[in-house]
């Protein structure tokens, strides 16, 4: 009997330990995060100065600056979040909401499903094969945002898929009652109510496509760019131009990789400055898009 | 909108008629074309597959036409960029496979711990406050990881093994490793949510603590869910690019111990990527078997996973 008190009272006490330790091991990334910012803001911190925002790179460590950079990253978010939005959106309402059960839908969905395993390297290679050299679009900022785009496009699908799901049938039902087509149901109803989702979705993948390195260095970014790209407004007639899709870039993440792997460490403080940039930019978005989903969740209540 | 002008009524004029039937026409139109054209959006995915797949076979198929397949896989030296070159992919599979063997041994015991945890032990404030911060460690840029992994991690390890260089694998899988964390564990724990309540109450009625219920009852059950968070983990750690490019060197290495420096795949294609290689040479092309490689390697990965889960999969 005694034996069977103990075993019951060290089984109890072991759950408890085990407890403990997963309260820990759950806090790693807490600590892993806290150590990283940390990092970064002790050693970039005296760097970040407006100068450091204006300033084209440079071999004086403390005149460099971001100024490409930055401006890269916004053209090539620019021409990845027109390609991939619309089309991930499009194509995820289609296969939700329009695709018939064949086996043509199911190579799709296998198909995405894969695509969002596939290192991103290896988009990298394709893009570099495909439009570097077969289509010829260079090296440019449109070779890279459509790279980009290619990337993201499984999880803005994926999440467009997940919220035109949760939209209940009664919606569509009470739409096509009233003698509204499948599209008017779709653009009126179905994507209205699914957009807190998708947008979550889109921010989040942006998010990703912005700290993004390998695959812009397999299609040939520059790592030192002392200029900025063709102005897409113009002063005159026609307004807009189209010069800058043709140019060459580099972005953020490339920047700080630069630095990084110089040997001398005074570039490391410029690395740390850029991956506190970059920090703030990503986590932001994720915070939006957080954000975003607690609210939408507790807003519609079916 | 477009059929307003037939309420007006019963007495409807013949021109009122046919102006519905040609707007009815005009939004059949307009519906398939919408339609066509969502359904050229979802089949550009199958057009991606298309094209890596396409694209990594051609301009592999023209290195495999100077280099023969066997030194390929056998030769032990990749010295592409050199005078006298050789192509043995062996260093760069064995960096590989070395730094994600160490973040797999980081990845696999916490996420699985802490699916657990979050599954069975927290309740539901904790998860709520717990999960996202977790997910945020995947929305952390690469190459700050990479940063970490070479000016944090590494003088770190160094107080402790003093031996070590400053490029090693060690840290540099070590970080991947905590990096994949949330992929682990994200799906190990629904997989563990989805075993049906009863198995759960069953072995709580035989007396089993919590723990003993995770590991003898809803481990194994659950086990071809975690398989796949496995296989995707590894997925990822292999993949990984910037980290390794930064922390673990860019020298082949054959070797196995990840205390050393030794470039893997992926960093081997950023290398030559930053140099400026003319199209169409060898060294070029190499990077698309070097890419054809790590295909393989993750495709390999996925089909054992995929036995795997068969043979353990449980039907409630």
């Amino acid at each position: 009997m005694n034996n069977v008190e103990n075993k019951v009272a060290r089984n109890r006490r072991f759950d408890g330990i085990f407890a403990i330790i997963g309260l820990l091991s759950t806090m790693v990334g807490m600590i892993v995060l806290t150590a990283l910012i940390l990092d970064l803001a002790t050693a970039g911190a005296s760097r970040l100065s407006p100068q450091f925002f204006t300033s084209f790179p440079s071999r004086f460590p403390a005149q460099a600056g971001i100024l490409s950079a930055w401006v890269g990253t916004c053209f090539v978010m620019l021409v990845t979040a027109l390609t991939a939005v619309p089309m991930g959106i499009a194509a995820g309402v289609y296969l939700e909401e329009y695709a018939p059960k064949n086996w043509l839908t199911a190579l799709i969905e296998i198909n995405i499903a894969n695509l969002a395993g596939v290192p991103s390297i290896v988009y990298g290679l394709m893009a570099l094969g495909l439009f570097v050299y077969q289509l010829k679009l260079g090296q440019s900022i449109l070779s890279a945002g459509l790279t980009l785009a290619l990337l993201i496009l499984p999880i803005v699908i994926v999440a467009t898929r997940e919220s035109v799901r949760a939209v209940p049938g009664s919606m569509r039902e009470a739409a096509y009652a009233l003698g509204a087509t499948k599209w008017q149901t779709t653009r009126d109803h179905v994507l209205p109510y699914s957009m807190g989702g998708i947008l979550t979705g889109v921010i989040i993948a942006l998010s990703r496509a912005i700290g993004e390195t390998a695959p812009l260095i397999t299609i040939g970014a520059l790592t030192f760019i002392a200029f900025l790209p063709d102005s897409p407004l113009k002063a005159e007639f026609p307004f807009i131009s189209f010069e800058w899709l043709w140019s060459p870039f580099t972005v953020l993440p490339i920047q700080m990789f630069n630095w990084v792997s110089r040997p001398q460490a005074e570039f490391h403080l410029n690395a740390a400055a850029a991956g506190l940039v970059l920090m703030v930019m990503t986590l932001a978005m994720n915070g939006i898009a957080i954000y975003f989903r607690y609210r939408f969740r507790k807003r519609i209540k079916w | 909108m477009e059929t307003n002008h037939a309420g007006t009524g019963y007495l409807t004029t013949q021109a009122q008629v046919q102006s519905l039937a040609t707007n009815k026409t005009i939004q059949k139109i307009r519906e398939r074309i919408i339609e066509f054209a969502m359904f050229l959006c979802a089949l550009s995915s199958i057009a991606v597959t298309l094209g890596i797949v396409g694209i990594l076979l051609f301009e592999s198929w023209n290195f495999f036409k100077h280099v023969s397949l066997l030194d390929f896989l056998t030769d032990t030296q990749w010295t592409v960029l050199f005078e006298n070159p050789r192509y043995g992919i062996l260093p760069l599979v064995t960096g590989t496979v070395v730094t994600s063997a160490v973040a797999l041994f980081v990845a696999l015991p916490l996420g699985t711990t802490i699916a657990i945890y979050l599954s069975e032990y927290a309740n539901n404030r904790v998860r709520e406050i717990l999960k996202p911060i977790l997910e945020l460690l995947s929305a952390v840029p690469t190459v700050v990881f990479g940063y970490f992994a070479l000016l944090f991690v590494t003088p770190l390890l160094q107080s402790i093994l003093p031996d070590l260089p400053g490029f090693n694998m060690l840290s540099a899988g070590i970080v991947i490793g905590i990096m994949i964390i949330p992929y682990v564990s994200s799906l190990s724990e629904d997989a563990m949510k989805a075993v049906p309540v009863h198995i759960r109450e069953g072995s709580y009625a035989m007396g089993a603590t919590r723990f003993q219920t995770a590991v003898r009852v809803l481990f194994p059950s659950a086990f071809s869910g975690i398989a796949s968070a496995y296989v995707l983990g590894f997925s990822r750690a292999v993949g990984e690019t910037m980290v390794v490019a930064i922390a673990a060197g860019q020298q082949p290495n054959l070797t196995l111990n990840p205390m050393e420096g030794a470039a893997t795949i992926t960093a081997y294609i950023v290398q030559v990527s930053l140099g400026d290689l003319p199209h169409g040479s060898i060294a070029y092309q190499s990077i698309f078997a070097a890419g054809l490689t790590l295909m393989c390697m993750t495709l390999l990965f996925n089909i054992g996973g995929y036995l795997l889960r068969k043979r353990f999969r449980e039907i409630y």
